[in-house]
């Protein structure tokens, strides 16, 4: 049929092309930040996106139906830590986030992110078609969601929590629930917002406040998002070039190789870099999706969208928040944000989606190849 | 859909196609969510770019202001006055300071501060507002400057600068002309909001010259662009735009005639005028003592203010403009002259017997047993005062009054200083409305010899004299060659002008009252009129024990010492008016005829007056400035012994050392030259 070999041809070369350029693009840009210099940085950031490359290319290779059988297991093991970390969990900035492993730090809650949307796509899998619209294909989800959403929550991990709830919730759309009850929740919620903002800790009201106005404390909690749209409006369309950037070189912007990552590229390469980045994410969703809609396995298609949905989810609310259109969470931008467990969580659920696709290509071998 | 459905069947086939479909909004959601994210970062880095910019731009660079070198004040030699030195100084930023005490403590060891400019730092430091700078010292050696550079890590909020500092070389002797210079206050902040005011260094006006020509004086600040981190290190300097010094201004003023005035005036309280008769121009404005505008613009001590409001010769009131005095008989030459236009003959005679009675009451001379018969040039003379009680009764008030305010008294000049008093010329329509009362025949008698109501500063009676001198309404003036109309007339005819020139040079060197003014330049001849002001009323009692002498009695209620003159008395050149408060005409070469004279004769021979002064200071323990440093020295162990920090030597008490320093003021010297107008 051809003549590249099999197996080259079958390795998804496209997606590690487009998962190198985002990446190695936020090497460059954590380079920029340690003042041109690829310590401490740019080094650690480049051999971690090494070594969960080769994670994902080797979960790529897993069946799904291997996934699909550990699914129920995985989350049991993620809820228990997750009660652990509020019993024995380190304490650090007001959360409860942590367990000491002795040997690293060990955040459950980030595993919990695709976890849950393959957990919520296993229910979906396994429950029989004519369920779909009845009682019981709505409650045992919200429980499944509702637990590691609490947990998480009162950790507390607003940011978090916000993602497992947003993807388990998006699975359950996927899985083709009635559409009213979207529309009814979603404007029972923003009915509730008032009152849930009243249960919120001070630091977060304080947050949500100063994100809705936040000229009204440029030097304290506002700082963040002052100096973040400062830094990228300064850069302009092209940017003020690299190694350029005042804003992050003078440290007037606050975690400028983490969290806000996104206003150290745009205040040197501008709204081009801007623009060129949010595109190359935009890529990897329409593959992700494009992935999910050509597999025919209802497990596999479900989680190959959550997953793709939850990796969205990063990059929209750390885009949002740098740009002043959400509060400061502490959501990390995919692949940019200096940082190796979010890298870790966003490699799994790339890893599951290639091994969905992997797994779909070969159902598909025998027949027609589109 | 092919199902009949009253309740929708869902199969295999209808949920993937709703999985494509719901996967599809999905995604274009996500696109609709991308599509706004761009759109927001146009919006932030296209629209609002500018606004973006200058905000990163003022993260960035942070303006220092360089205090502009303040322009010079100039004599009408173009001799400096007032100019600026280099200097080394140390400030605190109390904003940024840790442990304020350990820092300073650290500072007083390094520049060997004394204990009065500590407790002077450590009062500014609690009433500064935070941001302004408060002063540690200033002209500091090479050497002090960089030990206190070189521990600045150890020493948050002490800013260590050069700059330009203001400097008198006259010192005291331009205090109250030039007045100084000091920090904007935290009010003048408040009200202008220009950050200039809160730099360290940055000084305006304070009083006199200084103030009233301050934005004149003021340059244009340079600035400094350094890029700095958010935690204010400085990362490399920019730009820096060097300061435009202020302009400066030339006065009228004669800087040597200005400084042997203020040294003339010796150990006494007061204040010497001179002008020049050709157009008004103040050549000296002299009131001593005075505090040094130096040590007040460097920011002064509490002990040194102490001292200096304490002195009962006031240093800190400006006599010249401020001081208002009865002229005594320094006004009978105005009188005498009102007389002639009132058709009073010159030739004239009266006599005097001691005393007249006025109503019921008797108003004696001077001189008890009287001067026998006087015309009006002798009266001048001797300043007989019962020719004037008697002449001045026989055209009345009005006419005096009228002639007064021609000669310049209580009138107000244009002058470039904050505070002026003007005194009053009395007259029926004023006592009527100032007391409700009718003018008195005796009012018209005490206003005749220049007391009573009658007041007068020492400017206006310098301005009388050059009046009297040129029968031309001059008005003072301090910049030099400024533009004014030419002075109207006084209104009195030349032929009476000259009597009364001819009576005012034989006060002097007519075996007058004024025979100490007498001046030795050949062919220069000085007329002028003494004066004597009482300051108290003497009772029944002591003029029934006889009038006691000014020597017995207290500073504070001896006579001011008065004298108007000009020289050369047939072609006046130079007018001067000198007032020596409370100095009751003890110590001859310290009165106001010889003060006057003596500061006349340096216009015309400067070595030889000089040398004179040189040697009369020796006998008053040296220049101003090592009398105020003598007694400065003396303040401060009476302090320390009234704080029981130093045990009181054994002795002297603490307030005998502290009057040492004011030198032989209190030695009596017989008055010859002197006149004393004895009025109720």
């Amino acid at each position: 049929m051809s003549i590249i070999p099999q197996p080259l041809t079958q390795f998804p070369w496209r997606v590690l092309a487009l998962l190198l350029a985002i990446a190695g693009f936020g090497t460059l840009v954590l380079y920029s930040s340690a003042g041109g210099s690829i310590f401490p940085w740019a080094f650690n950031q480049a051999v971690r996106f090494c070594i969960f490359t080769v994670m994902a290319l080797a979960l790529s290779r897993i069946p799904v139906e291997v996934f699909a059988r550990y699914t129920f297991p995985a989350y049991g093991a993620v809820l228990v830590a997750l009660v652990l970390v509020e019993l024995i969990g380190g304490v650090r900035g007001g959360s409860q986030r942590w367990i000491n492993l002795g040997f690293m730090q060990l955040q459950p809650s980030e595993f919990m992110k695709p976890i849950i949307v393959l957990t919520v796509a296993r229910f979906y899998s396994l429950l029989p078609v004519g369920e779909i619209r009845r009682w019981n294909a709505i409650w045992p989800a919200l429980v499944l969601i509702g637990l590691p959403w609490a947990l998480v929550l009162v950790q507390p991990d607003l940011g978090t929590a916000t993602m497992i709830a947003a993807g388990g919730v998006t699975v359950m759309f996927l899985a083709g629930l009635p559409l009213r009850l979207f529309i009814g929740s979603g404007l029972t919620i923003a009915a509730a917002i008032p009152i849930a903002f009243s249960f919120l800790h001070d630091y977060q009201q304080k947050r949500v406040l100063i994100f809705l106005d936040p000229e009204s404390d440029p030097l304290g909690a506002g700082y963040h998002i002052s100096q973040s749209k400062i830094a990228i409006g300064s850069g302009g369309i092209w940017g003020k070039g690299f190694l350029q950037g005042t804003q992050s070189h003078l440290d007037y912007l606050p975690e400028g190789h983490t969290d806000f990552v996104f206003a150290t590229m745009a205040e040197e390469w501008g709204l081009v870099g801007g623009v060129l980045m949010i595109g190359a994410f935009m890529l990897l969703f329409r593959w992700g999706l494009r992935v999910a809609m050509r597999t025919q396995d209802k497990f596999a298609r479900m989680a190959a969208a959550g997953l793709t949905t939850t990796v969205f989810f990063y990059v929209a609310i750390n885009l949002m928040m740098v740009m002043g259109l959400a509060p400061v969470v502490g959501i990390p931008l995919p692949f940019m944000s200096y940082g190796g467990s979010s890298m870790l969580t966003v490699m799994l659920c790339i890893g599951i989606i290639m091994a969905i696709d992997r797994s779909g290509r070969r159902k598909r071998r025998p027949g027609n190849w589109a | 859909m092919k199902f009949p459905s009253k309740r929708k069947i869902v199969t295999e086939a209808t949920q993937s196609f709703t999985f494509t479909r719901r996967a599809m909004v999905v995604g274009g959601i996500q696109g609709a969510i991308g599509a706004m994210l761009v759109g927001r970062m146009a919006w932030i880095s296209v629209a609002e770019n500018e606004k973006y910019s200058a905000l990163s731009e003022s993260n960035r660079v942070n303006l220092t202001l360089i205090p502009p070198r303040r322009g010079w004040i100039l004599d009408r030699n173009g001799k400096a006055l007032a100019n600026n030195r280099t200097d080394f100084r140390v400030d605190l930023i109390p904003q940024r300071m840790v442990d304020a005490d350990g820092t300073i403590r650290h500072l007083a060891q390094l520049l060997s501060l004394e204990s009065d400019e500590v407790d002077r730092i450590r009062d500014e430091l609690e009433k500064s507002a935070g941001f302004r700078p408060v002063q540690v010292a200033d002209k500091l050696t090479y050497d002090q400057f960089a030990a206190v550079s070189v521990r600045l890590p150890d020493l948050p909020g002490v800013a260590p600068s050069q700059g330009f500092s203001r400097y008198y070389p006259a010192g005291a002797t331009v205090g109250h002309l030039l007045g100084y210079v000091g920090p904007a206050t935290a009010e003048d902040y408040q009200e202008r909001k220009d950050p200039l005011l809160i730099t360290p260094g940055f000084k305006v006006g304070k009083d006199g010259l200084e103030k009233a020509f301050d934005r004149h004086l003021t340059g244009k600040p340079g600035a400094k662009r350094v890029e700095v981190t958010a935690r204010g290190k400085i990362v490399r300097e920019l730009t820096t735009r060097p300061d435009t010094p202020g302009r400066s201004i030339k006065l009228t003023i004669d800087a040597g005639l200005q400084e042997y005035a203020g040294r003339r005036l010796a150990t006494q309280s007061g204040a010497v005028v001179v002008l020049d008769c050709a157009n008004g121009d103040v050549l000296a404005m002299a009131s001593m003592p005075s505090f040094d505008p130096n040590s007040f613009s460097d920011g002064i001590s509490h002990l040194e203010w102490n001292m200096l409001s304490q002195d009962d010769h006031v240093p800190l009131r400006n006599k010249t403009l401020q001081g208002l005095y009865p002229p005594g008989s320094t006004v009978k030459p105005m009188v005498a002259l009102a007389l002639l236009e009132a058709g009073v003959g010159p030739q004239e005679t009266i006599s005097c017997g001691g005393a007249i009675r006025v109503g019921n009451t008797l108003f004696h001379c001077h001189k008890r047993r009287g001067h026998g018969p006087l015309n009006m040039r002798g009266a001048i003379a001797q300043s007989c005062d019962i020719y004037f009680y008697q002449m001045a009764q026989r055209i009345g008030m009005e006419r005096i009054a009228e002639m007064a305010r021609r000669v310049g008294m209580g009138q107000r000049f244009d002058l470039p200083f904050p505070s002026q008093s003007y005194g009053t010329v009395p007259d029926p329509t004023w006592k009527e409305r100032k007391y409700d009362q009718k003018w008195q025949v005796y009012d018209t008698v005490n206003a005749t010899i220049g007391q009573g109501y009658m007041l007068i500063n020492p400017l206006q009676m310098a301005v009388m004299a050059a009046r009297l001198a040129t029968g031309r309404q001059l008005m003072p003036n301090f910049l030099y060659g400024a533009p004014r109309p030419d002075p109207g007339l006084v209104g009195a005819s030349e032929d009476h002008l000259v009597i009364i020139r001819d009576a005012m040079s034989a006060v002097v060197n007519g075996g007058g009252t004024g025979g100490a003014a007498r001046m030795n330049i050949p062919d220069v001849l000085i007329a002028g009129k003494t004066g004597t002001a009482q300051v108290r009323r003497i009772t029944m009692a002591e003029r029934a024990g006889g009038v006691r002498g000014n020597s017995s009695l207290a500073f504070k209620l001896r006579d001011h010492a008065l004298f108007q003159g000009f020289a050369p008395f047939d072609k006046p050149r130079y007018a001067v008016g000198c007032i020596i408060e409370h100095g009751g005409h003890l110590i001859r070469n310290e009165d106001a005829p010889m003060i006057a004279s003596d500061t006349l004769s340096y216009l015309f021979d400067p070595t030889r007056a000089m040398e004179k002064l040189v040697t009369l200071e020796k006998g008053w323990g040296g220049t101003p400035g090592e009398r105020q440093e003598r007694q400065m020295a003396a303040f401060r162990m009476a302090d320390a012994i009234r704080k029981g920090e130093v045990p009181p030597p054994p002795a002297a008490n603490a307030s005998n050392a502290a009057n040492a320093a004011e030198g032989n003021a209190a030695s009596p010297a017989p008055d010859n030259g002197s006149d004393a107008a004895d009025a109720p």
